[in-house]
């Protein structure tokens, strides 16, 4: 940004951005460089920014509502689906929304995966990236306990004990946690107060993301570095600004299916049941978003090496730019890679769908096979594939996409991409 | 996705009985016909037992439920009799209930239901639909599901065979019988009719703003596709200057 | 036929914006509604109070919506004050019979039509209330006859049920 020399052409203005230069920012964000062939994939970030503000803004109005304690949430919630104006809206888009969130991201990240969008010089805005989505989990985590159904207090139950995996403090930190000798009241509160405070941090979060990504600029599907501004971008707004909107509609049709037609499809009916400390539901199983690392865990035979098996499995993908050793960013250009991408995407689906089975037998087998291969895929594929990988020739630049000009395999997986 | 493991571990996989619920589907509504019969169900049945504590009588008359009149309402109101409470002497007392009241509950608490239920508890009805897997297939299915237990599944006291019920052992006899309520609209009352009414006023307990939902959907879905089609040729004007495709 | 064209991408726009913007207010309603009172607080707008106890002279309270309403059994003599009052000493004028139907009952909410406090009963220069908060007199009909309050304290919907219950709302 330090680059842009910009000067409100009124007096006011000129005498305002002297002081605060909020009219150089927008300036800024209008004028933004952005290569013109990124295609939908990309629409995800803006995606990704409306359901941040989607969550914020209904969960600051259900909490208008809501009552942090054991005895009264539960009732609280069937009062603002019963009896507050569009409180039944409301909750079913927060409810929803969490899902849609989770559906973007997962789609961004993939995105990112994909086209390489986590190399140099773009490690800062991945990092960041990964702890917005740490945060995400955890706030939808506590979100989950809110509504003080069964599902909300087992699986707080579950999760906390998590930390009691940890040798010799693990059960005083438990303890902690709950502020009792079991989940209660005093998790309840502080849960609230947590869920609560995490999207700001979220928030804040975003700024650093998009503000990393605005020094090197987008990537793009053919992944190379481009000059901005030049032929080879347009200004963020307009033609970013409409094309992410038709995208977001595209987006906010489905979301509105789930919360019209289907508002409960993506809960569980347990949560229905208010919170009983006597009796555990039959199965527990998490929120679809959290089953591919739920299957890490119970892949694990021993409970500390479970735990440890679930945080690697997030926390590596933060050392994702230095295990990654090719220097060529987009897939399209990396035969090899391409076809591991796929793998990998279908192991992440199969690891979620063993998660929410139950964890004997046949389930239990695939589990383990496929959180191996997930490691597998990181710790061993990625770093010899960048050695060992024949990648495709370059082009020079986006809009003359031929190098030394034979048409070849590139030039056609190149258009293909533009195509999509 | 999740919702409906809970009955997969069962021995033999019952799939539950089939009806046409008028409150499915994109315009689905709910049969008033069908919530007046079902509210008279659950009160001269369920309710001896089943508390339903979320609801209150002055949702009988909202508009999208059973729809009685607001006169219809007040009387089945002031029919019960609600513990209010304390006076200027600082005692509870006893009045007819009110629109604004809760449905008055069977037992004082869960600990008094238990005891009267041989330790089972009669779970609460107001959002039972929704927490229960199968839905409301599933309570249709259970009402009409009761039999004689097959040869070699003995029973202790108070316990009774379901088809549906998951591990097939229940603790609530059979409700249900023909004719059990005779329905003010000449309805016969078989066992299925019941059942089907007074699922469905428990669908409507469970999801009250169900009709204004599926409207609002509705309309809200054909909205987002009209804005979809002008943003997308916007889109394809402004991309237009560029040589680009979108 | 450029100038056509124009005209017919500048509609484009502008029906997208006007779509667009009715979307933004319908979506922004929701969020404003929820925090009007909600349908179980509506639904409590009615209360009906036992005065069979209330001996004359006296004053009891009881809560409509939150609020305090005074329900006062005036005295013969209150009633004849309240009565003769003149009309231009008044700075709200209401006459008496019109504030309390029943003039043995004065029923009212007791909220200083100032800034909101609850007057203080059988106080002031009037006989009636005296507001602490910013010293508002009023007379034994409820009428502001001193003091910084606008108006004379508000006369809620009520009837007799029968002779001993009042119903407020």
């Amino acid at each position: 940004m330090s680059d842009h020399n910009y000067t409100p052409s009124s007096k006011v203005g000129k005498w305002f951005n002297d002081r605060l230069p909020l009219l150089t920012l927008a300036n800024h964000l209008t004028d933004y460089p952005t290569p013109k062939n990124l295609n939908y994939w990309w629409t995800f970030g803006g995606i990704l920014t409306f359901c941040l503000i989607t969550q914020i803004v209904t969960g600051l109005t259900l909490a208008m509502h809501y009552i942090a304690h054991a005895d009264m949430a539960f009732e609280s919630v069937e009062h603002i689906m019963r009896d507050v104006n569009y409180g039944w809206l409301i909750r079913y888009i927060h409810a929803n929304g969490a899902s849609m969130f989770f559906l973007a991201v997962y789609i961004h990240i993939f995105r990112s995966l994909f086209y390489g969008s986590y190399k140099s010089p773009r490690e800062i805005i991945w990092i960041i990236g990964i702890i917005i989505y740490l945060l995400m989990m955890a706030a939808a985590f506590m979100g989950y306990v809110l509504p003080w159904g069964q599902m909300s207090f087992w699986g707080a139950t579950v999760i906390t004990n998590l930390f009691s995996a940890i040798p010799l403090v693990g059960e005083g930190i438990v303890t902690w946690l709950w502020g009792g000798y079991s989940v209660d009241n005093p998790t309840l509160t502080r849960f609230f107060t947590l869920h609560y405070l995490i999207p700001f941090l979220i928030l804040g979060l975003v700024v650093l993301h998009i503000w990393a990504l605005h020094v090197p600029g987008n990537n793009n599907p053919v992944g190379i570095d481009i000059k901005k501004p030049s032929k080879d971008t347009v200004p963020f707004h307009p033609y970013i600004v409409i094309k992410d909107g038709f995208a977001l509609l595209m987006f906010m049709i489905v979301f509105a299916f789930f919360v019209f037609y289907t508002p409960n499809i993506l809960g569980h009916a347990d949560n229905y049941i208010e919170a009983d400390p006597l009796v555990t539901p039959a199965h527990i199983v998490p929120e679809w978003y959290l089953l591919p690392f739920y299957a890490i865990l119970r892949s694990v035979p021993d409970k500390l090496l479970g735990v440890i098996a679930m945080l690697s499995a997030i926390l590596i993908l933060a050392v994702l730019p230095w295990l990654d050793t090719s220097k060529i960013r987009s897939a399209v250009f990396r035969p090899l890679y391409k076809q591991f991408y796929w793998i990998l995407v279908a192991d992440v689906l199969i690891l979620g769908y063993v998660g929410a089975m139950p964890a004997e037998g046949l389930y239990l087998l695939i589990a383990r096979v496929a959180t191996a291969y997930y490691f597998l895929h990181f710790l061993v594929i990625l770093p010899i594939l960048g050695f060992k990988e024949k990648t495709l020739p370059m082009p020079l630049s986006i809009t003359e996409p031929i190098l030394g000009g034979s048409p070849n395999l590139a030039v056609a997986k190149n258009k293909e991409s533009l195509d999509k | 996705m999740i919702g409906v493991s809970s009955n997969t571990s069962a021995a033999e996989k019952l799939e539950y009985l089939k009806t046409d619920w008028s409150f499915k589907g994109i315009f689905g509504k709910f049969d008033r016909g069908a919530l007046q019969r079902g509210y008279q169900v659950y009160t001269e049945v369920c309710s001896s037992c089943h508390s339903m504590k979320y609801l209150s009588y002055r949702n009988l008359a909202e508009k999208g439920g059973p729809e009685f009149s607001e006169a219809q309402a007040k009387a089945i109101a002031a029919s019960f009799e609600v513990t209010d409470g304390p006076n200027s002497d600082g005692e509870m007392f006893t009045r007819p209930g009110k629109l604004s009241d809760k449905f008055v509950m069977p037992y004082e608490n869960v600990k008094a239901a238990q005891a009267a239920n041989g330790g089972a508890y009669p779970p609460d009805m107001s959002v039972l639909v929704k927490a229960r897997g199968g839905g409301v297939d599933y309570i249709y299915s259970l009402l009409q599901g009761y039999d004689e237990p097959p040869v070699g599944v003995t029973l202790d006291e108070g316990v009774y065979y379901n088809k549906y019920m998951y591990g097939n052992k229940i603790k609530m006899s059979n409700p249900l019988s023909d004719g059990i309520v005779e329905y003010s609209d000449g309805t016969i009352s078989s066992v299925e009719q019941m059942s089907k009414d007074v699922t469905t006023f428990l669908m409507w307990a469970a999801e009250p703003h169900l009709e204004t939902r599926h409207k609002m959907g509705f309309k809200a879905i054909i909205y987002l596709i009209i804005l979809t089609i002008l943003v997308y040729f916007s889109m394809k004007k402004i991309w237009s200057r560029v040589e680009t495709e979108v | 036929m450029a100038e056509k064209k124009t005209k017919r991408r500048d509609f484009l726009f502008t029906a997208t914006y006007a779509v667009g913007a009715v979307g933004v207010g319908a979506v922004v309603w929701p969020m404003i509604d929820q925090m009007n009172p909600d349908a179980s607080v509506k639904a409590l707008a009615s209360t009906e109070v036992d005065v069979s106890t209330v001996n004359p002279g006296n004053t009891i309270t009881v809560l409509w919506r939150g609020k305090p309403v005074f329900i006062r059994r005036r005295t013969q003599e209150e009633i004849v004050e309240a009565k003769s009052v003149k009309m231009d000493e008044l700075k709200h004028p209401e006459k008496d019979e019109d504030r309390a139907k029943n003039p043995e009952w004065l029923v009212m909410l007791g909220v200083c039509t100032h800034l909101g406090c609850v007057p203080l009963d059988q106080k002031g220069d009037y006989n009636g209330w005296f507001c602490p908060c910013h010293g508002s007199h009023y007379d034994i009909s409820g009428r502001i006859r001193k003091g910084p309050a606008p108006t004379n304290m508000e006369v809620p919907k009520y009837e007799f049920v029968n002779a001993n219950t009042i119903k407020i709302g």
